[in-house]
């Protein structure tokens, strides 16, 4: 009696939100198959509706690899995804497009979570009206989330020192393009943990602006020129990076590894010009909270806690292999 | 009053006076505190250039267009658009670099052309209009370079532009300088003689003064104004240019904060916001005092969190210190 009840009132609840709703994207009927909503059946999968929501910038080739596999989990699993940018780094903005998406009663939300105490209320409200949340990128796991889905920053960062470290690197600049960015500070923290006894900066140096970019690299390369290695936390950085020391004429004097991977990023590391990149497999946050939220919502079924996809270490051994494997931009 | 002070007046009230006075104020500030850091070497001064000339490429036109009385806030979202356009070219659609240069450079000329158009057709604000542009050129070079590649940064060019002549022009280098500060002084070199040697210059600062007036005298003041807006947006073309072939790739987000560098350089150049009063000289040092703080920050060892907020007090000063030249020259006139 209860069930039936609660059955109507989605559908009365599901009938009006569609017709308030002014945005064709938005299919408000895949509430019906949520957990709680008891019909008995499982849930037609052409009514399941994911949205991703970030705060990426579009030039991000980081995020844009995100983004693809988002877009591929959709179309092979038959599900509707739906991706949400942003033109700046702006976390308010974030927040602003999380209520947007609760509001349309997805099936499930998936958010990286670059900081908790500004995201953490938002991601409690989703959890709240009930829709599943996984978290990506991170390995905060706010209580409530189905499961989170990362690389670990910090043990990144600590590999990347210690790679560093044993490339014979002393003196080492930490290059954050992001700052305000905790997941990016994580890593320069964990850098210096890991290349310890050799000494890291860490330099707040935005990319927008490619000549600037590189004279401010260069520039603090030259006041401190004991600096014999440089760590990007971006492939766009690390492409500008190599380029400003080859003007420079300190390739061979400084050395250099980034975080992530490009084609540009992978052409030079298959060369030699960059050491190593940091992976996350980032293909994976966009491909498998698809996969978990479907299984979640037709079965009740969901991996639990923190689904590891990195770090993973790329060298000149295996660049050749994975630009073979990623010209279908899935790295 | 003696002959001597007098003299010292008629140049402390030119309207660059304050720019190159703070130029050569900070270069000595950082000079003192990094130049033992390489801020003093060949370069070090090369890097200061590079920066300088990458503000002044479009600060130059967009204070000849702020002396005629009218804003461009699209130069910045032109560089994104124009740079995407002249990288797909090349990439995409395998264009020799000439004609994807120029492909690029039009399209400049023609953002320009339909900003003037609608700004005089329509008489709404120069702002408003060029706002508008900002956003729809910025969105639809994301747009459509993620669909036609997947991606919004373009790479690897360098396998189409190696070894061309014409690519050379824009990518050459002088030991540690790039080609783009001799292109930044030719533009300003240009303007400041079209400006203050030619009946256009004239009719710029008429345009500027007091339109009205200006057109009852026989001055064509809307020829004037999308010749101008034309002018910037081909300036934010060339820059666009520039950055692709030096830098080897285009990304969609480009000349973000361009449109508030150029206008930030005009005005601590001593042009005034509201028209009719500038030079083309101050935006040179307007550019060069901007590239001293963004790079001397860095070989002085400042923390760099601190550079917005240097830009920001540098701006207020200047301003104050223009308007206060511009009340002497007012009383130097009379």
């Amino acid at each position: 009696m209860r069930t039936a009840k609660r059955g109507a009132l989605l559908l009365v609840m599901s009938i009006m939100v569609a017709a308030c709703s002014q945005s064709a994207s938005v299919q408000p009927s895949a509430t019906q198959g949520a957990p709680g909503a008891s019909s008995g059946a499982t849930t037609d999968r052409s009514k399941i509706h994911i949205v991703f929501v970030t705060a990426s910038q579009p030039n991000d080739p980081f995020w844009n690899v995100v983004k693809r596999g988002a877009m591929d989990g959709g179309k092979d699993l038959g599900v509707k995804v739906e991706y949400v940018g942003s033109e700046t780094f702006d976390l308010t903005k974030m927040v602003q497009n999380m209520e947007a998406a609760i509001a349309s009663k997805p099936s499930g939300l998936v958010v990286p979570i670059y900081d908790l105490s500004v995201l953490g209320p938002v991601i409690q409200k989703a959890i709240d009206a009930g829709i599943p949340v996984v978290e990506i990128g991170s390995e905060d796991m706010p209580k409530g989330t189905l499961v989170t889905v990362g690389s670990d920053d910090y043990e990144a960062g600590k590999i990347a020192g210690q790679r560093i470290l044993d490339a014979g690197a002393k003196n080492i600049i930490c290059i954050n393009a992001e700052p305000g960015n905790t997941g990016l500070e994580e890593r320069c923290r964990g850098m210096t943990d890991g290349a310890a006894p050799a000494k890291v900066t860490q330099k707040a140096i935005t990319s927008v602006d490619p000549a600037a970019y590189q004279q401010q690299l260069t520039a603090a390369l030259r006041a401190d020129p004991t600096v014999d290695a440089v760590i990007t936390s971006g492939p766009v950085e690390a492409t500008l990076t190599m380029q400003a020391l080859s003007d420079g004429g300190l390739t061979d004097k400084v050395k250099l590894g980034t975080f992530d991977l490009s084609p540009e990023v992978l052409k030079a590391i298959d060369a030699g010009t960059i050491l190593f990149a940091l992976d996350q497999q980032q293909y994976l946050f966009g491909y498998l909270p698809v996969v978990y939220i479907t299984n979640y919502v037709q079965y009740l079924v969901s991996p639990v806690g923190h689904v590891l996809t990195g770090p993973g270490v790329v060298t000149q051994a295996d660049a050749k292999r994975i630009i073979e494997l990623s010209a279908a931009g899935t790295r | 009053m003696t002959g001597r002070s007098t003299v010292v007046r008629r140049v402390m009230v030119r309207p660059e006076a304050g720019a190159i006075l703070g130029a050569l104020l900070l270069w000595t500030i950082f000079a003192y505190l990094g130049g033992g850091n390489g801020f003093l070497t060949v370069a070090g001064t090369a890097g200061i250039l590079e920066v300088a000339a990458q503000i002044g490429i479009v600060g130059t036109t967009v204070a000849l267009l702020m002396i005629a009385g009218q804003y461009d806030l699209s130069v910045g979202s032109t560089v994104g658009a124009t740079g995407m356009v002249l990288a797909l070219g090349l990439s995409e659609f395998h264009l020799q670099v000439w004609a994807a240069v120029m492909l690029a450079l039009t399209l400049g000329l023609g953002v320009g052309l339909v900003n003037g158009l609608l700004v005089i057709k329509t008489g709404l604000p120069s702002f408003i209009v060029t706002l508008a542009s900002f956003y729809v050129l910025r969105g639809g070079t994301i747009a459509v370079t993620r669909a036609m590649t997947g991606l919004t940064v373009v790479g690897g060019l360098d396998e189409y532009t190696k070894n061309d002549p014409f690519a050379m022009l824009f990518m050459a280098r002088f030991g540690d300088f790039r080609v783009a500060i001799v292109w930044w002084l030719l533009l300003a070199a240009a303007s400041a003689y079209v400006l203050h040697r030619t009946r256009m210059g004239n009719w710029i600062f008429a345009t500027g003064g007091n339109a009205s007036a200006a057109r009852m005298v026989g001055v064509p003041t809307n020829r004037v104004l999308v010749v101008l807006f034309m002018l910037t947006a081909f300036s934010a073309a060339l820059l666009a240019v520039l950055q692709v072939l030096a830098f080897n790739g285009a990304d969609a987000l480009r000349g973000q904060q361009k449109e508030f560098e150029a206008i930030t350089a005009a005005v601590i150049g001593g042009t005034l916001l509201t028209g009719g009063y500038g030079t083309a000289i101050g935006p040179i040092f307007g550019a060069l005092t901007l590239a001293i703080v963004q790079l001397g920050i860095f070989f002085a060892g400042i923390d760099t969190d601190w550079y917005k907020v240097m830009v920001g007090s540098l701006l207020l000063l200047a301003v104050g210190f223009n308007e206060s030249i511009r009340r002497l020259a007012m009383r130097v006139r009379r």
